[in-house]
């Protein structure tokens, strides 16, 4: 047996995604800046799925950029913000403590060029108010991005609220939708979010494909140098296959938000009433704006990586935000960033699921987890102490 | 490939040796909780041979693997064979390590050397202090 509950990583491509692109290999296969006749068809079809995505988000078909991912796109938006600033002598960014590597690292490159970053914090709930964003916006401030829905934790911040203070300043507004898109609704109009990434395999769709949304008038700096393609922005022959696969998934996905959201919650409370019954553990995140599918626990006495590995031997495939799995020493950022100790955040499972899991396999997953966590506190040295009360407990 | 040998995995799903030890000639522990691993090794010592050996692992997957493999390494020997022990012992019956993951076996023989000089200094034995890791938490720690 074996249980896919790691869909924040990846999902599984949907029938109904496979079936889009394969005409896109072997029959429409021109590239749509040829100006032949099966190169044009080539450019209709993806004027169309760019119209698409864009009816979609609620957003114009220019205004949509097929990148290679959210990674790409984090960047591009970041990047084209900054550089817009600069010219205006603004060079102060707004963020949160526990957004994506994608939007860290690129905030990092920028403190580097001489940009000032504030990291707003999370809070336990792993919320960020709208409140804090109005009171960190300075004359100088030229972005403020803050992610959708963490992927770790699963919170879903107050993006329309955020993006009413960012326009009544001024400001853009970007936000990284990777773990939202397809799974929450999006409306970059009534939302007034300026700019937005989105990642095709998070819904179903390919690998390696994604979306920038940047409203009409914001000027875009070039990542990808080269042809003239996405309107110059992009260059680089686009993935039509991965495109027409990631926007069937992207509508699929939306069609059917209502019904997949009440089943995956569903499942998603009785995971966590199930692993709320291990003593000393600790759900991470708000539980109520959580997304439907995100279950994060922290196990005090043990260590992620070992609870993942022996999950995996009973068929669970999982993650874990311990340092043992990013190769580093320390812990997950966004764990931290939630005031988890480093003791406690090494103890951390993150179960994501989807609308194909059931309820059997939420059953075999809280009797599996409960049965690793508790062989591995009977071999921890750290449990022993907790137990006997030589140390105190942090998770009471 | 996978990230761990058939070795590590077997160790680290069957662990040897596993547990406590009432009265133990010598106890060993190192690591830091902040640092994601802690060991623990217990020894029974008798006529200057480990009789016995458990141990008890917060930590990873190579952290229970190399303290399980370090343990049945040294069940058997002589004190003074078990104090020329090595990580690279460890590394080696287990068909290597991940190049992240080496410290656990550093942290092994770390665990076996204090247990050793709980030993000594349990029964009065004179040691030369350089033998010993100097320090009861992790060296490689970054905290």
């Amino acid at each position: 047996m074996r249980i896919y509950a790691d869909n924040a990583a990846t999902t599984k491509m949907s029938k109904t995604a496979i079936e889009a692109m394969l005409p896109y290999m072997d029959k429409i296969y021109a590239n749509p800046s040829s100006l032949h006749t099966l190169g044009q068809l080539a450019k209709e079809e993806l004027d169309a799925a760019r119209a698409s995505v864009a009816k979609l988000l609620g957003a114009q078909p220019n205004e949509i950029i097929f990148t290679s991912g959210g990674s790409e796109a984090d960047n591009q938006a970041i990047i084209s913000a900054a550089k817009l600033g600069e010219r205006k002598g603004k060079k102060h960014i707004i963020s949160t403590a526990f957004e994506h590597h994608a939007v860290l690292h690129t905030l990092d490159k920028l403190k580097k060029q001489g940009f000032e970053i504030t990291l707003l914090d999370v809070h336990e709930n792993g919320i960020v108010t709208p409140q804090q964003v109005a009171d960190a916006i300075r004359e100088d401030t030229c972005l403020v991005t803050v992610m959708f829905a963490n992927n770790e934790i699963g919170t879903i911040q107050p993006i329309k609220e955020i993006g009413a203070v960012c326009r009544q300043k001024g400001v853009l507004f970007h936000t990284d939708a990777v773990q939202a898109a397809g799974h929450l609704h999006i409306d970059v109009e009534d939302m007034n979010i300026d700019m937005l990434s989105l990642s095709g395999h998070k819904f179903h769709g390919p690998k390696g494909v994604g979306v920038l949304y940047a409203k009409k008038g914001i000027p875009l700096v070039n990542i990808i140098e080269g042809g003239a393609q996405e309107k110059g922005r992009r260059a680089g022959t686009e993935n039509i296959p991965a495109i027409m696969g990631m926007t069937a998934a992207l509508e699929e996905a939306c069609d059917n938000m209502a019904e997949n959201s009440a089943k995956v919650q569903k499942l998603r409370d009785r995971l966590i009433d199930g692993l709320s019954v291990i003593p000393h553990s600790v759900l991470n995140g708000d539980r109520e704006n959580r997304l439907p599918n995100n279950v994060s626990f922290c196990f005090e006495g043990i260590e992620g990586e070992a609870l993942l590995l022996l999950l995996d031997a009973k068929g669970v495939c999982a993650s874990s935000g311990s340092a043992c799995t990013s190769g580093s020493l320390d812990p997950s950022h966004v764990l931290l960033a939630i005031g988890r100790p480093h003791e406690i955040a090494h103890g951390s499972l993150r179960l994501s699921l989807c609308e194909e899991n059931t309820e059997e396999e939420v059953e075999y997953i809280i009797r599996a987890v409960t049965q690793v966590v508790t062989y591995l506190r009977s071999i921890s040295p750290v449990w022993s102490k907790l137990v006997s009360g030589e140390q105190e407990f942090i998770i009471k | 490939m996978a990230l761990y040998s058939d070795k590590v995995m077997d160790h680290f799903l069957n662990p040897r040796n596993v547990g406590s030890m009432d009265n133990a000639s010598g106890v060993g522990e190192v690591g830091n909780a902040k640092c994601g691993d802690i060991m623990k090794i217990y020894l029974k010592i008798e006529d200057d041979i480990i009789e016995d050996v458990k141990f008890e692992t917060f930590g990873c997957g190579s952290a229970i693997a190399s303290s399980s493999m370090a343990t049945e390494l040294i069940k058997g020997k002589k004190v003074s064979e078990a104090l020329e022990f090595t990580n690279k012992a460890v590394v080696e019956a287990l068909d290597g390590l991940p190049p992240q993951k080496v410290h656990c076996s550093v942290l092994a023989e770390e665990a076996i050397k204090m247990a050793l000089k709980d030993y000594y200094d349990k029964n009065g034995i004179a040691y030369d202090c350089s033998v010993f890791p100097s320090c009861d938490s992790c060296s490689h720690c970054h905290h």
